[in-house]
């Protein structure tokens, strides 16, 4: 069944499509508080009336292709991690087990739309094209940040909690005064996703944010990833509620999804987008996943949570119900699983490569780019500790 | 309720001396103020259970129980909100912000609020608060977690700002602040916490000189080296380097930034006639601009040369790969020490 029409509307109204609350009662989700499940941890499809229509074009090829991204970026993770520990890099963080909502999601936007990512979106800057060495000066702690936010559509990784939250909704506001929501031309229609986890939403910057986007109707899916842990707190320190209840008293529509199932995160996703770009105004999906891994390398987890809940979330692997799926229902065999296989292995060879050769950053770098406009003041700065740096190398000092 | 560590670690020694690292001289001064008084309540992100992430809070909750140490929800706004609330209601909140950078969504309740409201309740409301912060960097961390942001604390108005550089002042200082009727921001050297060539043998039965006082930490007579916080070891380090070349140095830790005592300042700086300031913070309009203006005002006839800075620059704090060249090192001050006797 395809997607439905778009109904066509004046831009900037409101669409006459089903209402964000007509189609949450129909899932029942608002009260229910199991996560939505496409593909059951043992590998069943379940079928869905409202949303299997938004994976329509969700083929053997596709679901392959999603398998290659989520074993790449759990390679890319792993050898981040042992680069860490081998003294590499100065930190890494994770995101061993949050594959399936990363992908679920990335995979949901189109090159038109924009992330904000918060720390941890490895797979989401994998699915809008960054190149996965781009990451690394950020954990080998040579720069900030270093891809073309504007042509990947991914902005900068955003540490301080939250904060990219109120980001994504002036963006997004941004967006529909643009009249880029609501046209009856699909494709000059954007929306905004933004990323943050279940430890986010007790800051003010993310309440602040479900205010902005719901009053000023602006496309933003909210993209929480439930992981469970908000490095030693529980999210039950957090919430008295499920997340996605959250939504409800702002006015917009919040839904729990499996965050383990690829399938299940896409279709939510792609609802949450199209909802968005209708002009219907934000949707928050909580992503139920888990934190396989420690917070960063610099965390304990043993300290906090005992090891058979990380063994009950094994079971629920993004990745082994997808090969599950695939194996069982004949649609890949062993050659595409050993092909996907020796290009994570090709692919952490080159992080590693690339790793051990970035270059150190020159001393002129700390000074470059904290004005975009001149600034004599610091250039004298600059100037002043580059000639004392020099008279070092005159005196033969290194 | 008892604090069964520290008793047995009584039981085990007679002495009330004990060696101790930065980090658990805090740990012990915590300990110590929440047995002395039940008000004292810890509050703050991951200080439960995993002890903080730096382990200041470490076996507290486990002695003093869920609601006295509190794992807080992720927000700092709401840590320090509530914590102005707590205090109204008669606790003595000392909270943890987890790393200098996280600081500022908590800005806006410091500035408004903990500042403020003793001013504003014409001293009917009292706010005797500890906002403990980890500052500095020196620990290859990302972006945020190396940070110097005192001098923002020390602009504002009714608020108390301190510092610590060893295990002695960590021990006294944190029980001092925590005792103090008026809100304390307390920055910690985070790079040196578990520094064991920092450990330092801490006397918990002598009495501590008073929390809002300088001290003089080597005497020297070329000139004067004025620091705080993790930048006193940098400073003690190029006295000790000068003192081989013959330059004597005079080191003073500040360990008040707001209000300042300068009178040892003045004095030292009467007798050396040269005064280098050192901080991990940007200069602009910082601590150590302060310094030199109450300098130059109250010695002006005794300096043989300008106040000279050794600090951060003017920029963000950079990836750390970088950090060598932005913080303050031994070079570094040596070199001002060199451009303040050449003068």
């Amino acid at each position: 069944m395809p997607p439905p029409e778009p109904t066509p509307m004046v831009p900037g109204s409101r669409t006459a499509a089903p209402s964000p609350h007509q189609v949450i009662e129909g899932l029942k989700a608002t009260d229910d508080p199991r996560a939505l499940e496409l593909l059951t941890p043992e590998g069943e499809r379940v079928a869905h009336p409202e949303f299997d229509p938004y994976l329509s074009d969700i083929g053997p090829e596709e679901l392959k292709g999603f398998y290659r991204d989520m074993v790449l970026v759990r390679r890319y993770d792993r050898e981040g991690n042992a680069l860490q520990r081998q003294g590499q890099l100065g930190i890494w963080v994770p995101l061993l087990g949050q594959e399936a909502a990363q992908i679920g999601a990335g995979r949901a936007l189109t090159p038109k739309d924009m992330a904000f990512p918060s720390y941890r979106e490895h797979g989401v800057a994998w699915c809008r094209g960054v190149d996965l060495k781009d990451l690394l000066g950020i954990f080998r702690c040579s720069d900030h940040s270093s891809w073309d936010y504007q042509e990947k559509r991914f902005t900068p990784y955003t540490i301080v909690i939250g904060n990219q939250v109120l980001n994504a909704a002036g963006y997004a506001m941004g967006q529909r005064f643009d009249g880029k929501v609501g046209n009856t031309d699909e494709a000059e229609n954007e929306a905004t996703m933004v990323f943050f986890g279940d430890g986010a939403t007790s800051q003010g910057d993310v309440h602040e944010g479900f205010v902005w986007a719901s009053v000023y109707d602006a496309p933003l899916v909210f993209f929480c990833q439930n992981n469970q842990w908000a490095i030693s707190e529980p999210t039950e320190r957090q919430s008295r509620l499920p997340l996605y209840n959250r939504a409800r008293g702002y006015g917009f529509p919040g839904v729990r999804v499996d965050g383990n199932d690829v399938l299940a995160c896409l279709a939510v996703s792609r609802w949450a987008l199209e909802q968005c770009r209708a002009g219907n105004g934000p949707v928050l999906i909580e992503a139920f996943t888990y934190r396989m891994d420690a917070h960063t390398t610099t965390d304990d987890p043993t300290r906090y949570r005992l090891s058979d809940e990380l063994e009950t979330w094994k079971l629920k692997d993004p990745i082994e119900r997808v090969r599950v799926h695939l194996a069982r229902n004949g649609l890949a065999d062993n050659e595409f699983f050993d092909s996907v296989q020796a290009e994570s292995d090709a692919l952490a060879e080159q992080i590693r490569e690339h790793c051990f050769a970035m270059p150190q950053p020159g001393p002129e770098r700390v000074f470059a780019n904290v004005y975009h406009d001149p600034h004599p003041v610091l250039d004298a700065q600059r100037d002043e500790y580059l000639d004392y740096l020099a008279g070092f190398e005159e005196e033969g000092v290194h | 309720m008892a604090a069964p560590v520290i008793s047995r670690a009584a039981e085990q020694s007679p002495s009330a001396t004990q060696k101790l690292t930065i980090g658990k001289a805090l740990n012990l001064g915590l300990r110590t103020a929440m047995e002395n008084d039940p008000k004292v309540i810890v509050m703050g992100e991951d200080v439960g259970k995993l002890g903080g992430v730096f382990r200041i809070t470490d076996g507290l909750q486990k002695d003093f129980g869920e609601h006295r140490v509190l794992d807080t929800p992720l927000a700092e706004s709401g840590i320090i909100g509530t914590a102005v609330g707590l205090a109204i209601r008669g606790y003595r909140p000392v909270c943890e912000i987890q790393f200098d950078g996280f600081i500022f969504p908590g800005f806006d309740q410091i500035v408004s609020q903990v500042a403020k409201v003793h001013f504003r309740s014409e001293g009917r409301l009292r706010m005797p608060m500890v906002i403990r912060v980890p500052f500095g960097g020196g620990i290859g961390a990302v972006e945020h977690h190396s940070e110097s942001p005192e001098s923002y604390f020390a602009h504002t108005a009714g608020l108390r700002v301190v510092s610590c550089s060893n295990a002695v002042d960590a021990y006294w200082m944190l029980q001092q602040a925590i005792q103090c009727e008026d809100p304390v921001l307390f920055f910690e050297p985070k790079r040196y916490y578990h520094s064991g060539a920092l450990r330092a043998e801490v006397d918990t039965a002598v009495t501590p000189a008073p929390l809002f006082s300088s001290q003089v930490l080597r005497t020297g007579n070329s000139a004067t080296l004025v620091a705080y916080g993790p930048s006193v070891k940098v400073c003690l380090d190029a006295a000790a380097a000068a003192d081989e070349d013959g330059t004597s140095l005079e080191v003073i830790d500040l360990r008040t930034l707001s209000p300042l005592d300068l009178g040892p300042v003045f004095e030292s700086v009467r007798k050396t006639g040269r005064l280098i300031a050192v901080s991990e913070a940007p200069a602009n309009s910082s601590l150590t601009s302060e310094i030199a203006m109450r300098v130059q005002q109250e010695c002006f006839y005794s300096l043989e040369a300008p106040v000279l800075r050794v600090t951060g620059f003017d920029t963000p704090y950079p990836p750390t790969k970088l950090e060598e060249h932005f913080l303050p090192d031994l070079d570094r001050v040596l070199h001002a020490v060199d451009r303040a006797l050449a003068w």
